[in-house]
């Protein structure tokens, strides 16, 4: 056991030659929060979608979305990237291929990764919501449709409000997740934070200082995320528990519109 | 092109079975047999009432929670030889190997969750059985190996292997340390006959047919139990 540990290491000049290796780990984790935060939100616009789907009337509506949830639940997340990053712009036109693969150093491998993860959250969050969904008593829907509202609007007035609701905490852990596995980025090149990290050990030979400084790092930006969100998890729920008129007024003038 | 992609597939794959699948499959195995070991020693401490089991157990469960899996790939990628050394009191870093290092880190990072899982499933078996255990005069060990841990185990069954298949599907990010998994096996094929498109693709579909399958069944078995 002769390690040398040097806290000097992050001051040296990494292989860029402009930043030294503090900064590009620190780069790393604004890429890993860009990566992560996009993915997040478009995995819950198209997860909601997906997660209302699965319980829908319309057999082949629920057929589609269970063979998306399944297809992106039951390929590794690296073979995904990889199908993202390699198969499709050979398998698009080939102008549009070449486009692709001509795109921009970091911008090229960040749009499959910033895809492949939203893809694959979305299918993770329609699970949660539809769990969410399925939570709720199916009186709630029959109410609903017995006042007259439409199939639209019991899922817009009555059912979704409830159902996020009830998924709010574990759609924040879906987000630590995603921050979690946007790491894969790395293996197609983008230099996310253990991507800056895993270089760092490499051009540097300071192994222990580049993981060490990666793990805090992660470790920092989960306990900002988990106090940030709680913040926003407990306003969101005090908003409805002190204010349960505004609920409904929203509704009863939507209906009047209707 | 197609005729000659599954002629490629076909050629490859006593290669890709032979040596990748069965590195996946053997990984896969051993992290779950030693992760759910460890994972319920550590479902133990983290119940126990002394703090000095209970603290430890917890920074462990959460550390290894918040970090990714490809970080702690590489901690003891380059970890395990010092750690090695240390124990063996050698002057040098020890030769672990890529594959006893992923075994290490497969098995330290699996426990964690299976540690969460176990939990949930020992808190599921009523408090009534201990403090009837106990009165039966059994020592609080003998408690949780014939009674509380017994139906735990059956409990969480399901949650268990399913992430087993969760690990399993993880077992593909060694790639990283150019081990020859089944996922290594197919980029090292890729790579040297340029044919990433057929060989991603076929990948794609056996860790489908396999994954999919294997949840089905899980589905299959735990409606089973609830039948009657």
């Amino acid at each position: 056991m002769n390690y040398q540990w040097s806290w000097a290491s992050f001051s040296e000049l990494s292989p860029d030659g402009i930043h030294t290796y503090l900064q590009t780990l620190l780069i790393g984790a604004g890429w890993t929060l860009a990566l992560s935060l996009l993915a997040y939100f478009f995995a819950l616009v198209l997860g909601s979608a997906v997660g209302v789907m699965r319980t829908v009337q319309s057999n082949p509506a629920r057929l589609f979305a269970a063979s998306y949830v399944e297809l992106f639940r039951n390929i590794p997340l690296i073979v995904q990237i990889f199908l993202w990053y390699f198969v499709l712009p050979e398998l698009l036109p080939k102008a549009l291929g070449t486009a692709i693969k001509q795109m921009q150093q970091p911008w090229g491998q960040f749009f499959p990764a910033l895809l492949c993860l939203s893809f694959y959250g979305a299918a993770r969050v329609s699970e949660t919501l539809r769990a969410g969904i399925r939570s709720l008593r199916a009186g709630q829907h029959q109410a609903a449709l017995a006042l007259g509202l439409t199939g639209y609007q019991t899922y817009r007035l009555i059912i979704l409000p409830q159902a996020f609701r009830i998924v709010i905490p574990p759609l924040t852990s879906e987000f630590m997740a995603t921050i979690k596995y946007s790491s894969v980025a790395m293996t197609i090149g983008l230099m996310e934070l253990t991507g800056a990290a895993r270089s760092m050990q490499e051009f540097s030979f300071h192994i222990f200082e580049a993981f060490s400084a990666a793990t805090v790092i992660y470790f920092g930006i989960n306990t900002a995320v988990v106090s940030i969100l709680s913040v926003v998890e407990k306003k969101l729920l005090n908003a409805v528990a002190n204010n349960p008129s505004t609920a409904e007024l929203t509704t009863l003038s939507e209906v009047k519109q209707a | 092109m197609q005729i000659s992609a599954v002629h490629e597939i076909l050629t490859a794959l006593p290669y890709l079975l032979k040596v990748g699948m069965t590195f996946s499959l053997t990984l896969t195995v051993l992290a779950a047999v030693l992760g759910l070991a460890l994972g319920t020693l550590l479902a133990l401490c983290r119940m126990s009432s002394s703090k000095w089991l209970s603290v430890p157990a917890t920074l462990y469960v959460n550390g290894m929670r918040s970090v990714p899996l490809l970080l702690v790939i590489f901690w003891f990628y380059f970890l395990a030889p010092y750690v090695g050394a240390w124990i063996t009191n050698s002057p040098t870093p020890l030769q672990v190997g890529a594959y006893r290092s992923a075994v290490i880190t497969f098995t330290l990072f699996e426990a964690a969750y299976f540690c969460e899982i176990m939990r949930a499933g020992i808190l599921s078996v009523g408090k009534g059985q201990v403090s009837a255990g106990l009165a039966l005069g059994l020592t609080f060990a003998q408690v949780m190996k014939t009674i509380v841990l017994p139906q735990a185990l059956r409990n969480m069954t399901p949650a268990l292997l399913t992430r087993v298949i969760t690990l399993f599907q993880d077992t593909s990010l060694v790639y990283v340390l150019s081990m020859t998994d089944f996922f290594g096996a197919i980029s090292d094929i890729a790579s040297r006959d340029g044919t990433a498109v057929p060989m991603y693709l076929f990948a794609a579909a056996v860790y489908f047919v396999i994954c999919f399958g294997a949840s089905r069944f899980i589905h299959r078995f735990e409606t089973a139990r609830y039948a009657y």
